[in-house]
């Protein structure tokens, strides 16, 4: 393991140690250690196949939904082991948010969109404390002037970049501690691209923030850590500026030069 | 020589056409020269069509003509001469001959028939002769035209290609012809049936007594809403409350919670379910369920329970319509994006609040497609209903008591000694073309529901 990877921290939100993802007989994560903390946004970047995507999936177990896949080491949220038969994979989902890479609204309103993950995790005991949660997700999302006066229009009519926000308001609707992003951009243009990165910046802090990207840009604009995968290791993890500026790692370099991948 | 003989024979022609043909193409490659267009085969099988394609349909065409040419040449006879004038008679008369002429060991009613048979015999035989000659020299000619065309340049590809896009058009438009047909044969006898009984009376009348006396002023008996809502009753309510909910339950165990092994089998076997002739339902309703629940009405103090019961032939129904839903349901819940299961389930929804909330939303349109393609399958279905629904058309909706449907009325109308032309017949075509025309509505409706909803997700 690299040494420049483990550093325990106490006010780490989660954390990963040895971790392992096989596909039937195939070995995808090759023993991953990542600290995750409230402050930075942290982005996973690397070549396609690498296994970014596998390796964000085992933060909110759903590597479960694939009947293949298997996971090995050590992931705690809060100190507390989240692949132990003590832990409720619903209550771990409700604080581990996710968004995917195509925006995938529910075939139902805006409103239910917002409103799905309240009603099933029962957080809102009447009507009126459930208006209230979705329009400050939507708020935050920075949805919420754009749809306020459609909230039961169907949540697939909305343009591209607005599904992707109304996915992220989906996401903190149930008021998560941290949340995942597999690559939320990539079905952008960039002045929705430019308005999802904006939106980060307003939710760092409040939530740990994990985003996957291919785009070097935005990984420089929009994170304070990046971790640099490839071939089911993690080469590098440190500080967005030391990566991209002055990466230990030659691949690391090989690879923001874009002399490969 | 017999048609039989002459088919094989021009056959065989073709054959030795082809063989020629295509050894002639195939000098050419042999012989170097820089460009040959086509195949050998490909000049064969042009060559073979020319031999046999057009000597093929001489024969078709002169096999309804002959018959009519050799009748014309007895008429012209002294013999026919002293025939009976009578129109009708003389038919008769005419037919007789001829039959004897292909069959001597007949038994025949008039004697003049015995006169004419020799005279059939002579002229039929003489007509085959033209034929065969005609067609045996349009072979040779065929294949002989063919031949010459045979070129290194010649593009005999194309032309086969084209002889062979043709073929199909032709298989494929008598299909639909015979369709039309069969349409333009409905229409034809349910406007003289509405000739006869006005349709208002057949489209809203509450008495269907059927009789072949038709008085004037009074309520004919054809009033076919019994019948209607007896199929709606059995096919479209008591059917589907047994094969909508059993149908989705079993797509979503099959696509959403059964491990591969168990898919791998109970997938056939619920298309064996489907494969199974609806006589053997008809049987398994008549003869067990109808009796079963027959008794079972009387235990809990039903006393008019028929033994026929719309129940009976309901839930068969239903049974038998099953896999029909769940295939369609299975195709409708696959085709939802896996990323919108992935988005329930990463909000922390289990996998049945997401099957319930998401999957099955999502895929209600073509679930709703499906289950109309069901019901208008249902309610065209006759075997079930003509073994194990009445044929008293009752308008209740006791499903205890018995009621008539569309197909059974049709079956118990067309079936036994009735005149072409009785109201009873025309009757059975009215209701035919009802039948016809709601389940190409739901036809339509149902796949152009399904068409918007695969277009929806991709
Ligand atoms: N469901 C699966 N079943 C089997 N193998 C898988 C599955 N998902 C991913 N893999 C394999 O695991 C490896 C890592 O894939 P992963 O999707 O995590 O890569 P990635 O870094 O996210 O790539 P990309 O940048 O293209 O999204 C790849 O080799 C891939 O083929
Ligand atoms: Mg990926």
């Amino acid at each position: 393991m690299l040494d420049n990877t483990a550093t325990t921290s106490t006010k780490s939100k989660m954390s990963a140690r040895d971790v392992k993802v096989f596909y039937g007989e195939k070995q995808a994560i090759k023993g991953v250690s990542i600290d995750i903390d409230m402050d930075n946004v942290v982005a996973f970047i690397g070549p396609s196949g690498c296994g970014k995507s596998t390796f964000l999936r085992t933060l909110n177990r759903m590597n479960d939904t694939i009947p293949i896949a298997r996971v090995e080491g050590d992931i705690t949220l809060d100190g507390e082991n989240i692949y132990s038969s003590s832990m409720d994979v619903v209550q771990l989902r409700a604080r581990v948010g996710m968004v995917f890479q195509k925006p995938n609204p529910f075939p139902k309103s805006i409103y239910d969109n917002v409103a799905y993950g309240p009603r099933i995790h029962g957080l809102a005991p009447n009507k009126a404390e459930l208006d209230q949660i979705v329009e400050n997700s939507l708020v935050r999302a920075g949805l919420w002037n754009e749809v306020k006066d459609r909230l039961q229009d169907s949540g697939t009519a909305l343009s591209g970049g607005q599904q992707q926000r109304l996915c992220i308001a989906r996401a903190i609707a149930v008021d998560p501690e941290v949340i995942l992003m597999d690559e939320p951009c990539s079905a952008l243009d960039p002045i929705a691209t430019a308005k999802i990165e904006e939106l980060i910046h307003e939710l760092r802090g409040r939530y740990a923030i994990v985003i996957v990207t291919h785009n070097m840009q935005q990984a420089a604009r929009v994170s304070q850590k990046t971790a640099f995968f490839h071939l089911g290791t993690m080469v590098e993890y440190g500080d967005t500026s030391d990566i991209f500026t002055n990466p230990r790692e030659e691949r690391t370099r090989d690879y923001i030069t874009g002399r490969y991948g | 020589m017999t048609t039989t003989a002459i088919f094989f024979l021009i056959a065989g022609l073709g054959l030795i056409t082809w063989v020629f043909a295509r050894a002639r193409a195939g000098r050419f490659i042999q012989s170097g020269v820089a460009s040959v267009h086509s195949l050998p085969s490909y000049h064969g099988w042009y060559a073979a069509m020319w031999a046999v394609v057009p000597a093929v349909l001489f024969l078709l065409v002169w096999s309804t003509v002959a018959p009519a040419l050799g009748s014309y040449q007895v008429l012209e006879s002294p013999l026919a001469a002293q025939l009976p004038t009578d129109a009708f008679e003389r038919a008769a008369i005419l037919s007789e001959a001829r039959a004897l002429s292909r069959n001597p060991d007949l038994k025949v009613f008039n004697d003049a028939a015995v006169q004419l048979a020799p005279l059939y015999s002579a002229a039929d035989s003489r007509y085959a002769m033209i034929g065969a000659l005609a067609a045996f020299l349009l072979c040779f000619a065929g294949g002989a035209f063919a031949f010459t065309r045979i070129r290194p340049d010649f593009r005999a590809r194309t032309q086969v290609e084209r002889t062979v896009m043709l073929g199909l058009l032709l298989a494929s438009l008598i299909a639909i012809l015979a369709t039309l047909g069969i349409v333009a044969s409905l229409i034809f006898e349910t406007v003289r049936f509405f000739n006869l009984v006005s349709p208002f009376e057949f489209l809203f009348g509450l008495q269907w007594n059927p009789s072949d006396k038709i008085v004037d002023g009074q309520a004919t008996g054809f009033g076919a809403v019994p019948l209607f809502w007896g199929t709606v009753f059995i096919g479209a309510i008591i059917a589907m409350l047994v094969a909508i909910p059993l149908g989705l339950m079993s797509a979503v165990y099959l696509t959403q919670y059964a491990s591969a092994n168990v898919r791998k089998w109970m997938k056939p076997i619920l298309e064996i379910l489907a494969g199974v002739p609806t006589v053997v339902y008809g049987y398994f309703a008549a003869l067990t369920v109808a009796p079963a629940l027959r008794s079972f009405a009387v235990s809990i103090g039903i006393t008019d329970a028929s033994s026929e019961s719309a129940l009976a032939a309901g839930l068969v129904m239903g049974v038998m319509i099953i896999p029909f839903v769940s295939s369609m349901a299975d195709d409708s819940i696959a085709a939802v994006p896996g990323s919108m299961r992935d988005g329930s389930l990463a909000m922390g929804a289990t996998k049945s609040e997401t099957i319930k909330q998401v999957l099955i939303p999502a895929a209600l349109p073509g679930v709703v497609g499906g289950v109309l393609l069901a019901v208008s399958r249902a309610i065209g279905e006759t075997m079930i209903v003509v073994m194990a629904a009445g044929l008293a058309a009752n308008l209740t909706a006791n499903p205890f008591a018995s009621v008539t449907t569309v197909t059974t009325q049709i079956v118990q109308l067309l079936t036994g000694d009735t005149d072409f032309n009785s109201p009873m017949t025309l009757a059975a075509f009215a209701l035919g073309l009802t039948l016809f025309v709601v389940t190409l509505l739901l036809n339509i409706v149902a796949l152009q529901i399904v068409k918007k909803y695969r277009e929806a997700y991709d």
